[in-house]
C-alpha cells in the first residue's frame, strides 16, 4: 500500500528582516523578504526520512499563501519532496488560523493523504494550533509535538516531550503529525536537488477548486480582529559597566536596590 | 454576571500557577467557573475557590490519561454546553492551545492564543499579544462565537479572592475520535527542585559563554530561588536539556528578573525573553546585542562576575 505524505509548509517573513504589520494590520508579506519557515524544514525532513525508509511513499508539500510562497515549495522540493500544491487566491489575504486550517484541510483531502506532517508552529504568527485544527477538521488522530517519529504497518508512533512528562504516542493512519525542532536537523538541498526541483510539478489551486466561499476566509472571514498593533517602545538604555574586579558585588547592589535580594 | 470557563492545568490535584493567574484575568470579565479533569480533579477545588472560582466542574475517567487531547476537548465542550459561558480561557502549556483550538472549531468560535493580558471590552474581551519576537504589541478580539483565549504564564498576578468553589460532577460522553491517539507510556519529568522555567519570578540563563559549565549559573539561580534557562547554542551543544531552552523555538519567559550570562542576544533568543521586566546581562563582548536590552549590564568574564555575585547575595541573605 502506498504511503501518501502531505507536508504543510508556510512562507514567512524572515526573522532577521524588519518584520511589521501592514496598514490593514495583517502581517506585511510584501516588503520583507520571505522564506520557508525554519520550523517547517523539520517537517519536510521527517517526511523525507519516513519516505526514504520505504519504496512506496510519495511526499507532497502544500502551502497556502501569496505568489512568492512558491519559494517555500521550491525549497522543500529541492530538499527532496516529490511534488507541490500551492493554494493561492487574493481572497485569502488576512486569513486567521481558522481560515487557513479550513483551506489546508480541503486541499489535503483533495490531494489525498495517509499522513499529514507539519511543523510545531510558524515563525511569524506562531500560534502553534494548525496541526490540532487539521486533525479536528479531517477527523483523524492528532499525534503532535513529536521529537521522534516513525511509521510502520499503518501505525504512526512518536515521542512527545511535554512540560510535565514525556509520552510515547501511537495512532493508526491516516493521522496528522507535527514535529518539533528536536526531531532532527533538516538537510541542506544539494545542487542536484536544486536542479531537479525546477522540473518538479507545482499544482496551483484557488478557492473555487476547493469549494470554499470567499466569505469563509481572508480578513473579512476571520473570526478574530486585530484592532491595534504598536511597535514595542525600545527599552530605555540601562547602565552598562565594565568589570574592574567588583562587578559581581556592584551587580548585587543593583539587584538589592530593585528588591530582588 | 456572565460566567467564564477556566480550564485547569493541574498535576494530580496540584494546580499549576498559570491557572491561578488565569482566574485573576477571568474575574475581570465575569465569574470564573473552573473545569478540572483527570486524577485528582476534585482536589483542586479548595485552591481554585481561594482564587475566585465560583464553581468547579470535575470529571475523571481513564481516557484523560490514556489518550491524547481529544478526551479533554470532549469534556471542555460538555462544560461549555452546560455553562454557556461568555468566554473560555485556557492556560499553557502547549496541550492547552491544542485543546482550545479544537474546542473553538467545534463551537464555531474564534481563538486567540498566547495572550499576555486580558481586559473587558465593549465588544467582548480584548487580548494583548506580543508579535514578531515581542517587537510589536497587538490588541485583538474575537468576532465570531464565544471567545476562546489561551494565555501565557506570568500574564497576571495571582490574587486571593475567596469564592464558593462548589464542586459539581461534569457528565462527559466521549466522541468516537477520543481514543484515536493512545499514550502507550508516560515518564514524568524529573524535578530539578527549582521553579518551573515559564512560571519563575527570576530566570538565570546561560549561553555559549559558559563553555559547558552550568554549575556557576545554577549556584546563582539557587541563591535567588530562580529557574535556570539556556540559549539555543548551549542546548545544541548538549550542555543543558532542551526543556530549559529560552527563545523562538524553546520557552518564552516573562519573569520579573532575567539574568543572561554569556548570551550574545540573537533575535531567536530575544524572542523568548525580551518582555521580562528587568533584564541583566553579563558578557565579555561589550558589543553583544543583549546589552541593547539591559537595565544593567556587566562587561566582564562571567566566571569572575557570577561567582562573586552569588557569594555577595548569599552573604546579604545571611
Amino acid at each position: 500500500m502506498a504511503l501518501r505524505i502531505v507536508v504543510c509548509v508556510k512562507y514567512v517573513p524572515g526573522a532577521t528582516g524588519d518584520r511589521r504589520f501592514a496598514d490593514d494590520l495583517t502581517v506585511d508579506r510584501d516588503d520583507v523578504d520571505g522564506l520557508l519557515s525554519e520550523l517547517d524544514e523539520y517537517a519536510v525532513e521527517q517526511a523525507l526520512q519516513i519516505a526514504e525508509a520505504r519504496d512506496d511513499a510519495e511526499v507532497t508539500v502544500l502551502t497556502v499563501g501569496p505568489e512568492d510562497a512558491e519559494d517555500a515549495l521550491r525549497k522543500a522540493l529541492s530538499m527532496g519532496a516529490d511534488k507541490a500544491v500551492h493554494v493561492e487566491d487574493d481572497d485569502l489575504h488576512g486569513s486567521d488560523v481558522m481560515g487557513t486550517s479550513l483551506v489546508l484541510a480541503k486541499a489535503i483531502e483533495k490531494t489525498g493523504y495517509d499522513l499529514v506532517i507539519a511543523g510545531m508552529a510558524s515563525t511569524d504568527g506562531a500560534a502553534g494550533v494548525v496541526p490540532a485544527l487539521l486533525a479536528e477538521r479531517l477527523g483523524v488522530p492528532q499525534v503532535t509535538l513529536l521529537s521522534e517519529v516513525s511509521v510502520g504497518d499503518g501505525v504512526v508512533r512518536g515521542r512527545r516531550d511535554g512540560d510535565a512528562a514525556t509520552e510515547q504516542l501511537e495512532a493508526s493512519l491516516p493521522a496528522v503529525v507535527s514535529v518539533t525542532d528536536q526531531s532532527g536537523e533538516a538537510r541542506y538541498p544539494s545542487f542536484m536537488g536544486i536542479m531537479a526541483a525546477k522540473k518538479k510539478p507545482v499544482e496551483s489551486l484557488d478557492l473555487d477548486d476547493l469549494d470554499i466561499e470567499a466569505e469563509e476566509v481572508g480578513l473579512e472571514g476571520a473570526w478574530t480582529k486585530v484592532d491595534e498593533a504598536a511597535e514595542r517602545p525600545a527599552r530605555t538604555a540601562g547602565t552598562v559597566v565594565t568589570d574592574e574586579g567588583a562587578g559581581g558585588k556592584e551587580l548585587a547592589e543593583f539587584l538589592a536596590g530593585q528588591k530582588f535580594v | 454576571m456572565a460566567e467564564v470557563l477556566v480550564y485547569v492545568d493541574h498535576v494530580d490535584g496540584a494546580v499549576r500557577k498559570p491557572t491561578l493567574e488565569l482566574l485573576t484575568l477571568a474575574r475581570r470579565i465575569g465569574e470564573p467557573v473552573a473545569v478540572a479533569l483527570g486524577a485528582g480533579a476534585a482536589d483542586t477545588a479548595a485552591e481554585l475557590a481561594e482564587h475566585g472560582a465560583t464553581r468547579v466542574l470535575t470529571a475523571d475517567a481513564p481516557e484523560f490519561a490514556d489518550y491524547l487531547v481529544v478526551p479533554k476537548v470532549d469534556a471542555l465542550q460538555a462544560a461549555y454546553e452546560a455553562v454557556q459561558p461568555a468566554a473560555v480561557l485556557v492556560p499553557p502549556p502547549a496541550e492547552g492551545k491544542e485543546i482550545a483550538a479544537r474546542l473553538a472549531v467545534r463551537i464555531k468560535s474564534g481563538i486567540i492564543t498566547d495572550a499576555v493580558d486580558l481586559e473587558a471590552g465593549e465588544e467582548g474581551p480584548v487580548a494583548t499579544q506580543s508579535a514578531f519576537a515581542a517587537s510589536y504589541t497587538t490588541k485583538s478580539r474575537i468576532t465570531q462565537g464565544t471567545p476562546v483565549i489561551t494565555v501565557k504564564p506570568n500574564s497576571a498576578a495571582v490574587e486571593a479572592a475567596p469564592a464558593a468553589g462548589a464542586v459539581e460532577a461534569l457528565s462527559v460522553s466521549f466522541s468516537p475520535g477520543a481514543t484515536g491517539t493512545k499514550v502507550t507510556a508516560r515518564t514524568p519529568r524529573e524535578s530539578s527542585g527549582r521553579p518551573e522555567l515559564t512560571e519563575a519570578a527570576i530566570v538565570v540563563s546561560a549561553g555559549r559563554g559558559v563553555n559547558g559549565d552550568f554549575a556557576v549559573v545554577e549556584a546563582l539561580a539557587d541563591s535567588l530561588g530562580a529557574a535556570v534557562g539556556a540559549s539555543r547554542a548551549a542546548v545544541d551543544a548538549g550542555w543543558y536539556p532542551h526543556a530549559h531552552q529560552v527563545g523562538q523555538t524553546g520557552k518564552s519567559v516573562s519573569p520579573q528578573l532575567y539574568i543572561a550570562s554569556g548570551i550574545s542576544g540573537a533575535i531567536q533568543h530575544r524572542a523568548g525573553m525580551q518582555t521580562s521586566k528587568t533584564i541583566v546581562a553579563i558578557n565579555k563582548d561589550a558589543e553583544a546585542p543583549i546589552f541593547d536590552l539591559v537595565d544593567y549590564g556587566v562587561v566582564g568574564d562571567l566566571f569572575e562576575v557570577v561567582p562573586q555575585l552569588t557569594e555577595e547575595i548569599n552573604t546579604r541573605k545571611g
